[in-house]
């Protein structure tokens, strides 16, 4: 909004100013679910399945109940509404009738202390049958395959489009891909696989659920959305909402993990039966059991050029592995098809996908939405389309980049792109560094990747109140996951009123209390929650206006905003304060002063006359943000280890409210990039067991395993829909960075891995396969 | 694993501290539970993240891995026992101005190996830096805004 009022002095905006709450964090005082401890608290334990596919026959709790300090124990067997979950309502706190992954909770206890609830868990006998399981897409698929959900087409959803193991079918077409590529003398084909990776958030998932007198539950938790676990929580418990609060503690990272809720309502259910509060925190093994992955995916493409590097067409097949249970996989999938053409004006794309069944822990949301496993194969068939071309691989992406004006994959208009800018910054980054001397034993490769991703989605909204003194009190729904949103809202807020930012409060997530958010995710926050912020403070701004030019008896429009917390009249030195209008406010005349602002995600759909969109789940996403990568690797001759020597990593943020902020995710979000590419990967035996359960057997990136330079890039675009510019960061930064990697292998070594974690074995198989 | 009963005299923070609990509690289930120390945190309970990390006689040591029986009169110091008088260490103050601290469940791991490297090497390279965190996982930063705010200590700035 054009807003001369504000155009002054030094701004909150685009200052990096310490955390609100790392003080708190770096002295220990900050508080996490498992730091929370209520009186007379019990604790909760689960019995999980030992089975990947199974009939529950019958429970035996007599010997469990027996025991001393135990309180209440539900199973399957008390669950009597409808299943609950996203899009796809197929799932239940505890299983009923079946269990589908090895893990999954079949029975919980809560008891006075941990060692007894667990006894107790241990205690309960369950009855299966077992069945046949299915591990793989293939098997998923195959004619005759074991069914996981017989009673599929009577599930309660919100989008339609699956039968027997698939869960979801999709497709996008533009243009008339065949007849492109017949016109298209270069061609080239692949197909590319990747792997369960795990969120590893620091902090595993957990809650402690109270209950009042009137059976009225709290629940204290750690998530990326109040609203949602209220939400969750109550359709499980079948409670009204009203009946079912959520407040967030601290949350010790997120990525995506949290997105959805599904043991909460455990706690939740087990504090209700026995009128105390209950704690159910995951240990790390439970954690990477009952939680979610990154989808496996398998994606062939093709890409089609005429000889001077125009790409005319691509087809794209994505099948991706959505495990025991549906979660987000209907939306992740169709991200995925819609990333899947790149940030490229390719005219003829053809992208068809399904998410699938399969016996193995659901994997839903995480950091990129499909769009790693979409950029990974398409930006790794860049390079080969380049080698083909006998082109530089910058080059072709130059020549092919989105550009203003453009339209995404799906139709709808971007109005702004800097994805060459980006592209162009990594490259000259790179060519101007000092080299590194060579290593002997190591070849030295560059590669690069593009990417382009969304931020906005669904609803969201913020209120802020004008105190006695002056000082103002904000409160929104998002939940800040360490990414640093906190600071974010206040430095929007402050910025809109010249305000310091210790004038003002930000109240923690109560979803009584805290305005409607959806979540924490789809690099959301700054922008749809910021939009949020930004237009409910002018609106208190305007309101307190009208009292100074009361106070001061002139015209609002003589009137200005001064740093500090004063409204004066322009071109004088008169002014009054934010204390005088607030006390005029609650004691003379026109009652408190507060702003607040809602909306829905409101920017272009699909444009059906140019796309073909067939079940997307969503019918409009965010605006679209751009960013490259570049990054320089040692490949091991003799091991085939790869090292991540260097990486330059730009990114369009529209406008960065906090610098620091957005060079932390960045950095952050190549390394956990840089884990999925090379080392990161979650694996099932033949029995459907999951092997990888401690952070001894999952390897995620350390200090030593990082890259000593990450040059993160903060390219500023101002988007027009943005009361500030500004649009999101939290996913792209992981994106580019497998991609990337593997063209630098390809560079180092000449062989191309098309399988993730690119692990030595594979690297060396590349290489004896190209020579 | 013995389930009596075990009682432990512990010097932690400068303070004695008097413990019943099973022979086979770990120190990190003692901070946390009956000691209130909820600062130091439990990642992995495996010794793997480093999220736990004490200083016990002055050395560095995982919380989930020792066993508090066996801690005698070894004084240990945790998180809560960082912060001097000013508030804030200068090591705690240099990763919060750095922007290093993000979902903060690592960071106390981060202060203590910091701090004890810093104690016993007042002016590290960039490569004892790297080095001495090597024991702790972040998922958040890429440890770059960390790895900045210790090399800002070792060049003397916030002493």
């Amino acid at each position: 909004m054009p807003d001369p009022t504000t155009a002054a002095p030094a701004r909150a905006i685009g200052a990096s100013p310490p955390r609100l709450e790392a003080a708190d964090k770096a002295s220990g005082r900050a508080r996490y679910v498992d730091d929370v401890r209520l009186p007379g608290m019990l604790h909760a334990a689960l019995l999980t399945s030992p089975h990947a596919h199974a009939r529950i026959v019958g429970y035996r709790l007599d010997v469990a109940r027996a025991i001393s300090g135990v309180k209440a124990i539900v199973t399957g067997a008390d669950l009597t509404g409808p299943r609950a979950g996203g899009i796809i309502k197929d799932e239940s706190m505890v299983a009923r009738g079946k269990v589908r992954y090895v893990g999954e909770p079949v029975a919980a206890v809560a008891a006075i202390d941990a060692e007894t609830a667990e006894r107790a868990a241990a205690a309960i006998g369950v009855d299966y049958e077992p069945l046949e399981a299915v591990l793989t897409i293939d098997e998923a698929l195959a004619d005759a395959a074991p069914i996981l959900h017989e009673e599929f087409a009577g599930y309660v959803k919100t989008i339609d489009g699956g039968a027997g193991n698939v869960v979801f079918e999709s497709s996008v077409t533009e243009g008339d891909v065949d007849a492109a590529f017949a016109q298209c003398p270069f061609v080239v084909e692949g197909t590319w696989e990747t792997q369960a990776q795990h969120h590893l958030y620091m902090e595993t998932n957990g809650c402690v659920a109270d209950v009042d007198a009137t059976g009225k539950i709290t629940l204290h938790v750690t998530c990326q959305s109040v609203h949602h676990v209220q939400q969750r929580v109550a359709e499980e418990l079948g409670e009204p909402m009203a009946r079912v609060r959520a407040i967030a503690t601290r949350v010790g990272g997120g990525f995506g993990g949290k997105h959805a809720s599904n043991i909460h309502s455990i706690a939740a259910w087990l504090a209700r039966a026995a009128r105390r509060p209950v704690k159910l925190v995951l240990s790390r093994t439970q954690d990477f059991e009952v939680q979610r992955s990154r989808h496996p995916a398998r994606i062939w493409m093709r890409t089609g050029a005429r000889a001077d590097g125009t790409i005319l067409a691509r087809d794209v097949r994505i099948e991706i592995d959505g495990g025991a249970y549906a979660d987000e996989s209907p939306p992740v999938l169709a991200f995925a098809l819609l990333m899947s053409r790149g940030p490229y004006r390719i005219p003829n794309v053809r992208a068809r996908g399904r998410a699938v069944y399969t016996n193995k822990l659901r994997a839903g949301s995480f950091r990129g939405f499909g769009n790693p496993q979409a950029s990974f194969a398409g930006e790794s068939q860049i390079d080969d389309l380049a080698q083909r071309l006998g082109m530089d691989s910058v080059e072709l992406r130059m020549l092919n980049a989105m550009q203003p004006g453009s339209t995404a994959f799906g139709g709808q208009p971007v109005a702004s792109c800097v994805l060459r800018e980006c592209l162009a910054r990594v490259r000259d980054a790179q060519r101007g560094a000092s080299p590194l001397p060579p290593r002997a034993g190591r070849r030295r490769g560059v590669g690069f990747a593009v990417m382009s991703h969304v931020s906005g989605l669904m609803g969201t909204a913020a209120s802020v109140q004008l105190r006695s003194d002056g000082s103002v009190s904000l409160s929104t729904g998002c939940v800040d996951l360490g990414q640093g949103s906190d600071t974010v809202m206040v430095q929007i807020c402050a910025d809109a009123l010249l305000l310091p930012m210790e004038r003002i409060s930000y109240s923690p997530q109560d979803s009584d209390a805290s305005p409607y958010n959806w979540k924490t995710a789809g690099s959301r926050s700054t922008y749809m929650t910021g939009r949020a912020v930004a237009v409910a403070t002018v609106e208190m701004r305007k309101r307190m206006f009208d009292h100074a030019a009361e106070l001061i008896e002139c015209s609002t429009e003589d009137l200005e905003l001064r740093p500090g917390g004063m409204v004066g009249l322009k071109g004088v030195p008169l002014e009054v304060s934010f204390k005088q209008i607030a006390l005029r406010s609650l004691f003379q005349a026109g009652g408190p002063i507060s702003g607040t602002h809602g909306f829905v995600f409101d920017g272009p759909g699909f444009d059906p006359k140019r796309a073909a969109v067939d079940r997307l789940a969503f019918a409009n996403l965010g605006v679209y943000t751009f960013g490259a990568h570049c990054v320089e690797v040692d490949v091991d001759e003799g091991t085939g280890a790869v090292e991540v020597r260097r990486a330059w990593c730009a990114h369009d943020v529209g406008r960065a409210i906090n610098p620091a902020s957005c060079e932390g995710q960045i950095q952050g979000g190549f390394v956990q990039g840089m884990g999925y590419a090379l080392t990161e990967a979650m694996h099932w035996n033949d029995e459907g067991w999951l092997t990888t359960v401690t952070l001894a057997d999952y390897k995620i990136p350390g200090v030593l395993d990082s890259p000593v330079e990450i040059h993160a890039f903060v390219l500023e675009d101002p988007d027009p829909s943005h009361p500030v510019g500004a649009k999101g960061i939290g996913e792209p930064s992981l994106v580019g960075a497998a991609p990337a990697i593997a063209n630098a292998i390809r560079d180092a070594v000449g062989a191309r891995v098309r399988k993730l974690p690119m692990i030595p074995e594979r690297v060396l198989d590349a290489i004896d396969s190209a020579t | 694993m013995s389930t009596a009963p075990h009682h432990s005299s512990l010097v932690v923070n400068g303070e004695r501290r008097d413990v019943l609990a099973p022979a086979s509690t770990t120190l990190l289930e003692v901070l946390r539970g009956p000691l209130e120390l909820t600062g130091t945190k439990r990642g992995c309970n495996h010794g793997v993240c480093g999220a736990c990390t004490v200083l016990i006689d002055g050395k560095l040591a995982r919380a989930c891995l020792t066993l508090a029986a066996d801690v005698g009169e070894h004084p240990v110091v945790t998180i809560e026992g960082i912060a001097d008088e000013r508030g804030l260490s200068r090591v705690q103050r240099a990763l919060v101005e750095a922007g290093a601290v993000q979902c903060g469940f690592c960071t106390p791991g981060f202060v203590m190996a910091l701090t004890s490297l810093l104690d016993s090497r007042p002016q590290p390279s960039a490569d004892d830096i790297r080095e001495a965190l090597s024991g702790n996982l972040c998922r958040c930063s890429g440890y770059i805004k960390i790895v900045e705010a210790a090399i800002r200590l070792a060049e003397g700035e916030g002493a």
